[in-house]
């Protein structure tokens, strides 16, 4: 086991129950960072975070650095957006460090805009989060009170306004140029690439960086501490630390910071410090290593690093941090079908294959646990998967704007690879599966699955 | 319903004026538009475009995009009951099921006397402590169905004194004092902000 005594970076403060209070922030170290950065010229404090090569915490992994280096220059004005829409099934850790340390990324922000040269900041809370809302909010009216927001901060030219923005509800806006959209009041829709980054053309076409709450969290520990201790933590590829999230039939679950690239699948499920192993002794049928969009991975994996190359590699990713423990007495078949329902209810409908792939897959994955599957659903599936994410393959190709049409794949293609006798077992509870796969199998997978098993979780789903 | 109030709309002044659109106000005040009425009241929605200055149809083009905004009135209470992956391996079809059955109405539906709309709701990030639900917005963890029951009747006895009614998001509002507002920063100004300019060793930015 590779247990490491790293030190905490971005929940230091977790232990105080004033966590989220400035008198908590300044009393350990808060704004200090700024104080620092506001010494420095902006181009050496991104330099600093090149050095420490912190990998973005949101999912796709892209270095911070390199990020904030992209904006075209003598474009003005910059902006920056915060991405604090977290919501992707399995991940729960922005969340708490908007609750439990909202100064923390206050002070992120103003180092990276200040970095950057954005003249304005947009801090982009997901509506269903009332407790972060607030908790941000009486940050920030700490903060503009204490001078560390607003004009003029602490007597520098530097000046800068942090808005507080809700969402209301849509997981597609975490996409980046779908949270530009929704920021700008309208339909969260993932624009059409290129540009490929809100870098070039963003807020209202002009250069943005968009980053995520948890890579924000890590900027203050880098400029007090220095890259070179930020990067000595780690592996290779993977610096720091970061929150992973064990969910799912464990015995102890939560969220975890661990050194980055060194502890591995098992440290974090089966160590008693961390998950504890699988509740009542059970045994591992299957994990999600990096949110629902991640493919599957088993027993055979438990032993990689979670480091970003190594998982890439193996084919799947960390993602958002978010494991999702399943055991042996898991209905693969309903699982895959529960992560599906998830990306189709979330579609924004705005590219074909996305909108109808997603709620074909859907469709045909609820009537074969109902009981009404036919054999040719499995080839109906793989086909359908296959026209939304050509080849099936990973990283994926996709055929859409955003990566949300693919990642419904993900959990179809592993799920069908490895326990496809799961899937054999629901259809031959059907009396005619086999009939209707000797009776002209073609003419059957042509046709649309059944309509009446609509996607049912109350309420409207955009 | 009704248009925002005089206060309200004062308040939506303020919103705006933190934006360098006035349109990129329009969910915050979709949002202080529901907290008035529970709901977003077509006239509200009106208002609400008046004051951004784009159309009523703009207005619920946005807003019928998120899942949030309740376009009809709804109970006193939301209790969203989280049925994503996490959840469900934990119970909360189970969960789910036992809410309907001890309310009498299926999800997406209100109990006659107004109290609790219930929802099945995808992932709202609290899946370590499934099966978790939210009650307007506000968390409670880990699920029974014996706590289920005595959260009920708690809301209903007014006694959840944690949990404002529907449409009430924040209770707390990010104030910028006019004397410390650095300003919006106009997208057409071109202006590069001062601690950026040149400096002595010729750095580029």
């Amino acid at each position: 086991m590779a247990i490491t005594d790293a030190p905490k970076i971005v929940t230091s403060r977790f232990q105080y129950d004033d966590s989220h209070t400035l008198a908590r922030y300044e009393a350990t170290g808060g704004y200090q960072a700024l104080r620092k950065a506001l010494g420095m010229s902006p181009t050496a404090v991104v330099e600093e975070v090149k050095a420490a090569s912190l990998l973005g915490r949101g999912g796709a992994g892209f270095p911070a650095g390199v990020k904030w280096g992209f904006c075209p220059p003598g474009v003005w004005p910059r902006y920056l957006v915060v991405n604090g829409d977290e919501s992707e099934p399995g991940t729960y850790k922005d969340r708490m460090l908007m609750e439990r340390d909202p100064h923390q990324i206050i002070e992120g922000v103003l180092i990276a805009s200040y970095a950057v040269g954005c003249s304005q900041a947009f801090l982009y809370v997901r509506g269903e989060m009332a407790l972060a809302q607030e908790r941000i909010a009486a940050a920030l009216n700490e903060a503009y009170d204490a001078g560390y927001v607003g004009r003029n901060i602490l007597g520098s030219e530097f000046s800068l306004d942090i808005v507080l923005h809700w969402g209301a509800g849509a997981y597609i806006v975490g996409e980046e140029t779908a949270l530009i959209e929704s920021l700008e009041g309208h339909r969260g829709m993932p624009r059409l690439k290129p540009p490929y980054f809100p870098a070039a053309k963003g807020l209202y076409l002009q250069p943005t960086i968009v980053n995520n709450i948890e890579t924000l969290s890590n900027i203050p520990w880098i400029v007090a501490n220095g890259a070179e201790a930020f990067a000595a933590l780690g592996a290779e590829t993977s610096k720091g630390t970061r929150l992973f999230a064990v969910s799912g039939h464990v015995a102890n679950p939560g969220v975890f910071e661990v050194e980055y690239g060194v502890t591995t699948f098992r440290d974090l499920i089966y160590a008693p410090v961390y998950a504890g192993g699988i509740r009542g002794g059970r045994k591992l049928k299957a994990f999600i290593p990096g949110g629902a969009s991640s493919p599957w991975f088993f027993e055979e994996h438990l032993d990689l690093p979670l480091e970003k190359v190594t998982v890439d590699r193996a084919g799947s990713m960390l993602g958002s941090g978010a494991i999702v423990v399943m055991d042996e007495t898991t209905d693969m078949v309903r699982a895959c079908h529960r992560v599906v329902r998830f990306f189709a209810s979330e579609s924004c409908g705005k590219c074909t294959p996305c909108r109808e792939g997603t709620t074909w897959l859907e469709r045909i994955l609820k009537r074969i646990l109902d009981g009404q599957g036919r054999m040719s659903d499995l080839d109906l599936l793989l086909d359908v998967a296959d026209n939304i994410s050509p080849g099936i393959a990973w990283p994926p190709k996709q055929t859409t704007i955003c990566p949300l049409g693919p990642s419904a794949v993900s959990p179809i293609a592993s799920a069908i690879r490895r326990f496809r006798h799961e899937f054999e077992a629901h259809i031959a509870r059907n009396p005619n599966a086999a009939l209707e796969a000797s009776d002209g199998g073609a003419s059957t997978a042509a046709r649309p699955a059944a309509v009446e098993t609509a996607v049912s979780l109350g309420g409207h789903h955009g | 319903m009704a248009r925002l109030t005089p206060e309200n709309e004062a308040l939506a002044r303020e919103i705006i004026a933190r934006y360098p659109r006035p349109r990129s106000a329009l969910i915050p005040l979709l949002h202080l538009a529901q907290e008035q009425d529970g709901y977003l009241a077509t006239d509200a929605m009106e208002h609400v475009a008046e004051l951004v200055g784009c159309s009523p149809a703009q207005v619920l083009g946005t807003a019928s995009f998120y899942e949030m905004f309740k376009l009809e009135p709804v109970g006193r209470y939301v209790v969203n009951i989280c049925t994503d992956i996490a959840c469900m391996l934990l119970g909360a079809d189970e969960l789910l099921h036992h809410a309907e059955e001890q309310l009498g109405i299926r999800a997406g539906q209100t109990t006659a006397d107004g109290a609790i709309t219930l929802e099945g709701v995808t992932c709202i990030a609290a899946c370590t402590e499934a099966p978790c639900l939210q009650v307007n917005y506000r968390y409670r963890y880990r699920v029974t169905p014996e706590a289920f029951d005595q959260l009920c009747e708690d809301l209903r006895a007014g006694r959840a004194g944690d949990i404002p009614p529907h449409g009430t998001l924040a209770r707390v509002r990010q104030h910028i004092p006019a004397e410390r507002a650095a300003g919006p920063a106009d997208p057409s100004s071109g202006v590069q902000p001062a601690w950026m300019a040149e400096r002595p060793s010729g750095e580029a930015v």
